[in-house]
């Protein structure tokens, strides 16, 4: 089970703060944007497709290309704005 | 090195920390802070008002990381981070950056450091109501290239 998780314009966007996908084997981040547009819209690919959409796995910055393994937490997210 | 890392609601006292900076060893000869508020102008006039969100956890954990980042650079006996989330409205006070050193230079150059990336690293999302209705607010160009020129040589 990979726990996925949206913040700020995302999470609007898709109307949920996040959910949990089970997946046959592990995947990439790319693959794991891939399937959540198969099975919960396009939309999900549209917004977290994005070219400045920033991921962190287990709350660490990561690359698309990153391997998600079972029990990860995903988190999507825009460029951080504080400060 | 002593790290203080606070993100709450309420506000905070910048005195308060800077003093709390001040003693944490007599080594102290530098305390160095940057208070951040709220403008109530930003990209748009007429923001009557802001709402922070953040990700638990993982806000506390880059902040960390940019801390020892700063202090592998700059000789830092004390570091406190604190920023606000929820509703703020303009002048509130949002964030604080505080570093003690043994001199003034890493104290100051620490600082600068912690805060220029805490705006590109962590993860804190700002919306802005103004006239027109909500926005969120996307990152600065010029706050990342801030961030960058710390890549690309000593200061």
């Amino acid at each position: 089970m990979i726990n996925v998780i949206l913040f700020a314009s995302i999470r609007e966007a898709l109307g949920t703060q996040g959910l949990q996908v089970t997946v046959a084997e592990s995947l990439s981040v790319a693959a794991l944007v891939s399937h959540l547009g198969q099975t919960q819209g396009e939309l999900w690919h549209e917004e977290l497709g994005r070219e400045n959409v920033l991921v962190a796995v287990n709350q660490a910055m990561v690359s698309f290309d990153h391997v998600v393994l079972a029990d990860d937490e995903v988190a999507f997210f825009p460029p951080v704005t504080g400060g | 090195m002593s790290v203080t890392i606070r993100v709450q609601t309420d506000v905070f006292d910048p005195g308060v920390e800077i003093q709390l900076l001040g003693t944490v060893s007599q080594q102290v000869g530098a305390v160095t802070s940057f208070t951040g508020l709220v403008r109530d102008i930003n990209e748009q006039a007429g923001v009557s008002g802001l709402y922070l969100e953040h990700y638990p956890g993982m806000t506390e954990k880059q902040i960390a990381l940019i801390i020892d980042e700063a202090a592998e650079r700059w000789q830092v006996l004390a570091a406190t981070v604190i920023h606000r989330v929820g509703a703020l409205v303009p002048a509130d006070p949002i964030v604080f950056v505080g570093v003690s050193s043994q001199h003034r230079g890493d104290a100051f150059h620490a600082c600068e450091y912690i805060i220029d990336f805490l705006k590109t690293r962590a993860t804190f999302w700002k919306k802005e109501q103004t006239q027109t209705g909500d926005r969120w607010l996307t990152t600065r160009d010029s706050d990342v290239a801030t961030a960058n020129d710390w890549e690309s040589g000593p200061r």
